[in-house]
């Protein structure tokens, strides 16, 4: 039996968030509320990080609430869990940039994390100059990077481009110059906070092979994914992260299987939903009409049109935006994606905010549970996406005119076709 | 249901029984004062190295006039006051040239000025890494203190020139240069790191920064000689480290008086306690930087 990498024993966080400033109807009280200002603003700074009392009060929530675990050496283990199910502040605390309020983690080995790529890179500084600026921040030592600057420049396919200030390097080199960085690291632990979802389907194919190795290479891995595949590939046991509390471990098909059956599609509306964005920025997807109705949760039947109603807010400083919807199933995986300019070579109007309208005239797809997400690009970058903005549940009608369907597990499409009896054969 | 067969029969690969290894970390909530992790900064000393290095690099990226941007600073200063406080004021300079009395004084003054200003905002202003990746946080503050020595080389190249032009020579005091300058920078590090850790959370103090800077600059004789300071008051006078720095370039350079050494070790007492404060405070707090910032 190997020896417990990282024992983590009923680890808490709290945070103090800010409650909301009271109003004035008269203007003596605007007025002493204003002279107050500086002590309250004083008292309310200073008890940003005061837990000593931290009862469960109005202000304070609980990012992580007893969370104990071990991961055995060696071993690679998944967390998955909604967006603030506490799984980003349990890796924070694991890589020691924050403390836990309450609980103790104990780690054997020098760790290593990556909770971002490209943290540290400066816009002025050239490829060469970043790679050693991001490798140090991420706890290399310059002699480490010497010796591996040459594989870190192949696998990011830069090379032409070292000695250019990466201020003129278009996002996508930026992106995979950064993950090179990162994925040339050999820490004894590595934690790892969602970062393959950076760059193109071809790169991004690349950094998951490189994961594997990682993974395979007998090193302990936490990685934190929305991307089931990714968990699925990669994982020897997973836990689930639900409001600050982990479920035991289990093995990857179990842990992922239960947690796409729960309740996926939450019902706030398009423009307040998680969502994941390049860089920080307004909403661009702030609504979703399917078939006159935007409902978060849809029925069609299979084979029946769908039409789409999208509202684009604030792109104006998108270069060239391009919009595509995907259907994607339970597991995260894309059947299909419809593209304004793959399928109808069209251009977004760029007056701040768009409706696009996209009619997909069948959806021959099995019955079962479908969900649809959102991209928008600008040019190669995805600048913004949200998954699973609509549950679409597709029902049994007779497409294909037999009285029957093949059913999901016989495949999640269903294209006509015509059998004929030819001749008998010899 | 199985959603992807293979992956479930996999376990660890563990075909080696590898050695528990020797870094132990333990994390648990802090409290209480510590003091610097000596160690650790030195396994750092890559990454101090590199911050150092980017400062220098990137501040005058993208400038026409590049590093000469560190000599315009106190030559400006200097034209200005020498016009004013020299000419105009006539404030006493010691028996040398008003330009040369200020200039001298001027160099280390905006060294200790822009390192002050440069290491406060070092954490905020990298707020995005502090959140994203643990390094001791006190290479931020202590890289700005060291990166600003080139823009203070630079200057006191320019400081040689002006004494050719006068005709003034240096004396043995330039031996105690080194020394001078460790207590500047000792000073700027210790303050420094006092508002650093203060700037993350409450962000007055940047605000504070500019004018508070230029209010200090009147209780250091940069415009106006040491001497004009009652006898009485001089060694309370002296409590501001930079008294003793600003005296003791003037005195080795300009030979305007013998080298002040009270002054010198009563402001190192000041450095010195202000450092391990500083440096005490900072640990405490460095845990909510990543938090607050």
């Amino acid at each position: 039996m190997s020896f417990a990498a990282i024992t983590v024993e009923s680890l808490s966080k709290a945070y103090r968030i800010g409650l909301k400033d009271e109003m004035h109807d008269t203007i003596v009280g605007a007025a002493t509320s204003w002279l107050r200002a500086p002590f309250r603003n004083f008292r309310r700074l200073n008890r940003l990080d005061t837990f000593v009392d931290c009862k469960d009060s109005d202000d304070i929530i609980w990012a992580l609430r007893d969370v104990s675990f071990e991961v055995r050496d060696g071993e690679v283990m998944g967390i998955i869990g909604r967006n603030g199910a506490g799984k980003s502040t349990l890796l924070k605390i694991l890589s020691r940039i924050t403390d836990p309020t309450r609980g103790k983690a104990t780690i054997l080995g020098r760790i290593s994390s990556l909770l971002e790529v490209g943290t540290g890179f400066h816009p002025e500084l050239s490829g060469r100059e970043n790679i050693y600026m991001n490798g140090t921040i991420l706890g290399m030592t310059k002699r480490e990077i010497d010796r591996k600057f040459d594989e870190i420049v192949d696998f990011s396919g830069v090379e032409k481009f070292l000695d250019t200030p990466i201020k003129r390097y278009s996002s996508g080199m930026k992106v995979r110059l950064a993950f090179s960085v990162a994925a040339h690291l050999e820490p004894e632990i590595l934690v790892i906070d969602e970062v393959l979802a950076v760059g193109d389907a071809e790169f991004q194919r690349k950094c998951l092979g490189k994961m594997q190795d990682v993974a395979q290479g007998g090193r302990t891995v936490l990685f934190v994914s929305h991307q089931m595949d990714a968990i699925l590939k990669l994982c020897h046991r997973v836990m689930t992260m639900r409001g600050g509390v982990n479920s035991e471990p289990q093995s990857p098909d179990q842990a992922v299987a239960a947690y796409l059956d729960e309740e996926v599609v939450s019902s706030q509306p398009l423009a307040e939903r998680e969502r994941f964005q390049s860089r920080p920025r307004l909403p661009v997807f702030s609504k979703l009409v399917i078939n006159g109705d935007d409902d978060a949760r849809q029925v069609i039947s299979t084979g029946a049109s769908l039409t789409a109603e999208i509202l684009l807010s604030d792109i104006n400083d998108l270069r060239s935006p391009e919009c595509a919807i995907a259907i994607v199933d339970k597991t995260g995986k894309r059947i299909s994606l419809f593209h304004t300019w793959y399928h109808s070579r069209l251009s977004i109007g760029r007056k701040g905010s768009a409706w696009l309208r996209c009619i997909i005239p069948q959806v021959p797809l099995s019955p079962g549970i479908y969900y649809i997400d959102l991209i928008v690009a600008d040019g190669r970058e995805i600048v913004e996406r949200v998954e699973r903005a609509c549950e679409l549940q597709v029902v049994f009608s007779d497409y294909l005119g037999t009285g029957t369907l093949p059913t999901e597990r016989q495949g999640c499409v269903v294209l006509p076709c015509d059998w004929t009896f030819m001749s008998d054969a010899e | 249901m199985s959603l992807v067969a293979e992956s479930s029969n996999r376990t660890p690969l563990n075909k080696m029984q590898r050695a528990v290894p020797p870094v132990v970390t333990i994390i648990e909530p802090r409290s209480g004062w510590r003091l610097i992790d000596w160690k650790e900064l030195y396994d750092y000393r890559d990454l101090f190295f590199f911050l150092v290095w980017r400062s220098v690099k990137v501040r005058y990226a993208q400038s026409a006039l590049g590093i000469g941007w560190a000599i315009i600073q106190p030559v400006f200063s200097m034209l200005i006051f020498t016009v004013v406080f020299g000419e105009l004021a006539e404030v006493a300079s010691d028996n040398v040239p008003y330009a040369v009395f200020s200039f001298v004084a001027l160099v280390p003054w905006t060294y200790f000025a822009n390192a002050l200003t440069d290491a406060t905002a070092s954490l905020v202003n990298n707020s995005q890494i502090l959140s994203k990746v643990y390094f001791p946080r006190m290479i931020m503050p202590l890289a700005a203190v060291v990166s600003k020595l080139v823009d203070f080389g630079i200057a006191m190249i320019l400081v040689g020139g002006l004494m050719v032009w006068y005709r003034i020579a240096p004396n043995w005091g330039v031996l105690a240069l080194p020394l001078l300058v460790l207590l500047m920078m000792l000073t700027a590090a210790g303050l420094g790191m006092w508002l650093t850790a203060l700037a993350v959370q409450y962000r007055d103090v940047n605000f504070g920064m500019g004018f508070g800077v230029q209010l200090l600059m009147y209780a250091a004789p940069v415009v106006y000689p040491a001497s004009l300071i009652p006898e009485k008051y001089q060694i309370l006078y002296a409590i501001n480290p930079m008294v003793g720095v600003i005296e003791g370039f003037r005195a080795a350079l300009l030979g305007t008086r013998p080298m002040p050494w009270n002054f010198f070790v009563v402001g190192s007492i000041t450095a010195v306690v202000m450092g391990v404060t500083g440096a005490m405070y900072f640990r405490r707090r460095e845990k909510l930087f990543a938090d607050v910032a």
